[in-house]
């Protein structure tokens, strides 16, 4: 939701970023204050999973130019492990399966962390259960996801839940939710919506990233963005959404496909 | 001159071979003295493995021979508060053997068990019926000239005789400690599960002092139709020690064999094991953990070998070598004509936690039946980079990340032991090994 007066979060100015030498995010603008959801959609390609992931900080990618500013600190000084604790969650398109690990086990050991960073108090393992069980009922979650390995032999769905356990359990200031709809079918989807929208309040921000206009029937965007070759094309409200599930992507485009292949 | 080298180094070790025990003596065990008198032949005829031989292509047990070893003449006199902490709270059955020989007092036998649990040598001639058929039956020596000096040597051992049917439900405890220096132990281990018996074994090497010395050990495990083995065997010798191991599994119709294996200690340890699927409808599990560290090389060589239709195996192997240590690991899987519909899957695979920390793995399939599902696999490296970043991006730091990774790789294994003080220990144990910082 739009608030008046209400403080940024993220500003992000001039954002460039390359993987293996290859340049996906070719100058990225985007401020985002607190309360607000922003939606960034367009097609596969168009760098918005690099843009998610350069804001979590992941080491594949590399920051070649602009700003990132965190609550008016530069996030690129910060590491992985640093954004986390400062408030920045990114749900995973594809979560990472770790065997041998205990899924409350991985949990509590995240949760504590940011406890301790919150200087809150940190809970035993027969606390942070209680604690636990209670947030999985947000996600309609069973309780034996609390004893198996972390994402091990999940399905799709139950992957996507456990992320947004994550971030029912950490609180975030910004939650950068990375393709979360993709391979939920509809039921899974109304509940992993339902639990962010409890999440979203006024003090925090959510920042969606997704191909499809379909999971923002259940989070209303304040924003959509349009990403195309690695740059925000076009921005508007909710309904942007819509005419871009209607009309497609190519219309939005700046480099029409055809004019591009004369070019060439 | 390699062959003359051998020769003279395994003269010396036979040197210390006591003449024929008195327990042996009896007529009846002739069998017995003339296994020992075979396996002395064999000595005789074999040589120390060197790198040039296939199966010790990547193991150099030179450093072995560079040291003189001799079996302990007095035996060291422990009482239960030096050895207790190796205790298991959950065997309440125990055998336990110091630098080789049998330590009575250390030991804890119930009466009432309703299966043989003793000392091999004391319990030959009742229970030769028994012994007899598979004695030195099942582990090779003709060509291992380590399986061969243990049979030269056969005098205290463990033997658990389960009986038809029976089914012990604690685990037994076979606790081999080593407390001298240069001293050369042979322990050997019998185990026959009668048709339709269950048993837990936990075969255990620890040491009290941190000092070199030689364990060659020889276990061999029979089980009959529809008999349950469960075989957990944890080797954490002195990090100076030389242990060598030879273990084999004969599988009768329908048994099963599960085994877990976690090698921690020894400068330089090999461990042989050898699972026949002997008849139909045979199954085993066959798992193992190699945790290493400094100049420690731990090598694991298994066989299992579809003998008969119908049979499972499934095997995974893990190997977290750190400093500048080796591992080994060369998993065969043989499927003879005949065994048809044969279910086998095998997995190796290895952490590095540094650039001077090696391993050789060597999967291998031999299949001669043509309807068998076989799968195997190698994999070796580092920590998974998307792991790491996963972890972080929830706060963790990159050391506590890699830690978490480190131990949860050796826990996979460690969960499968079924005794969940053996367990706790191992899994602290591991815990200690994989935290750096």
């Amino acid at each position: 939701m739009i608030y008046q007066d209400s403080k940024t979060l993220l500003e992000v100015r001039g954002l460039r970023a390359t993987v293996n030498g290859v340049e996906i995010l070719k100058g990225i603008d985007l401020t985002v204050r607190s309360g607000e959801v922003h939606a960034i959609m367009g097609p596969n390609g168009s760098g918005k999973s690099t843009f998610a992931k350069v804001l979590a900080g992941h080491t594949a990618y590399e920051v070649t130019g602009g700003e990132v500013a965190f609550e008016g600190k530069s996030l690129f000084e910060l590491k992985p492990e640093e954004r986390a604790r400062a408030g920045v969650f990114l749900a995973f398109q594809y979560p990472i399966e770790i065997p041998g690990v205990a899924n409350s086990q991985f949990l509590r050991l995240a949760y504590n962390t940011m406890q301790a960073q919150r200087g809150r108090d940190e809970l035993d393992p027969l606390e942070f259960d209680d604690f636990v069980r209670e947030k999985m009922k947000l996600l309609e979650m069973n309780p034996d996801f609390l004893d198996r390995s972390v994402n091990e032999g999940f399905s799709g769905g139950e992957k996507k839940r456990n992320e947004i356990l994550q971030m029912a359990l950490l609180e975030p200031r910004l939650a950068v939710l990375d393709e979360t709809d993709s391979g939920l079918d509809i039921d899974a989807l109304r509940v992993v919506a339902g639990g962010v929208n409890q999440l979203a309040n006024k003090d925090n921000a959510v920042l969606l990233v997704t191909h499809y206009q379909r999971l923002l029937n259940y989070i209303v965007p304040d924003y959509v963005h349009v990403m195309e070759s690695g740059r925000i094309v076009k921005t508007g409200d909710k309904a942007l959404a819509l005419e871009l599930e209607n009309r497609g992507y190519d219309w939005v485009s700046v480099e029409p496909r055809a004019a591009a292949g004369a070019a060439a | 001159m390699r062959l003359v080298a051998g020769n003279s180094y395994l003269d010396s070790l036979l040197a210390g071979r006591p003449q024929r025990p008195a327990a042996f003596s009896s007529p009846a065990l002739a069998w017995l003295t003339q296994l020992r008198a075979n396996a002395v032949d064999r000595v005789g005829a074999l040589t120390v493995p060197t790198t040039h031989d296939e199966e010790w292509r990547f193991t150099d047990i030179s450093p072995l021979s560079k040291l003189s070893f001799q079996p302990v003449r007095t035996a060291s006199p422990l009482q239960a508060a030096d050895v207790e902490r190796f205790y298991l709270a959950e065997a309440t059955t125990r055998l336990v053997f110091v630098d080789g020989g049998y330590a009575p007092q250390l030991s804890s036998v119930a009466r009432d068990l309703g299966v043989v649990v003793m000392n091999l040598s004391a319990a030959v001639s009742a229970h030769a019926a028994a012994i007899a058929p598979h004695l030195g039956r099942h582990t090779a020596f003709q060509d291992n000239v380590f399986a061969a000096l243990n049979t030269a040597f056969l005098h205290d051992g463990a033997l658990i005789v389960v009986p038809r049917d029976a089914s012990v439900a604690a685990p037994v405890h076979l606790l081999f400690i080593a407390t001298q220096k240069e001293a050369a132990s042979y322990p050997r281990c019998l185990v026959v599960a009668e048709s339709g018996s269950t048993v837990t074994v936990i075969e255990d090497y620890v040491a009290l002092r941190d000092v070199a010395y030689f364990t060659n050990a020889v276990t061999e495990i029979a089980l009959a139709d529809n008999a349950r083995v469960n075989h957990i065997r944890v080797q954490r010798d002195s990090d100076q020690a030389f242990h060598i191991a030879n273990c084999a599994v004969s599988l009768a119709h329908a048994s099963r064999y599960q085994s877990v294996s976690v090698a921690l200690g020894a400068r330089i340890s090999r461990y042989n094991l050898n699972v026949r699927l002997a008849a139909e409808g045979a199954e085993c599990a066959v798992d193992g953990l190699a945790l290493i560290g400094g100049q420690q090389l731990a090598d694991t060589h298994t066989l299992i070998d579809h003998a008969q239709p119908h049979g499972v195996s499934r095997q995974l192997h893990k190997c977290i070598v750190d400093g500048a240590a080796h591992a080994v690991f060369n998993g065969k899987i043989m499927v003879r004509p005949g065994a048809q519909r044969t279910d086998s899957s095998q997995s190796s695979r290895n952490l590095l936690l540094t650039g001077k920390a090696r391993v050789d793995t060597k999967p291998q399939l031999e299949i001669f039946a043509d309807d068998v599902k076989c799968a195997h696999g190698a994999t070796v490296g580092q920590l998974d980079a998307e792991e790491v970043f996963y972890l972080r991006s929830r706060g963790l730091s990159d050391a506590a990340a890699r830690n978490l990774l480190t131990y949860a790789f050796g826990a996979e294994i460690i969960d499968r032991i079924p005794i969940a003080s053996l367990k706790r220990r191992l899994e602290q144990t591991v815990l200690e090994q994989t935290q750096s910082n």
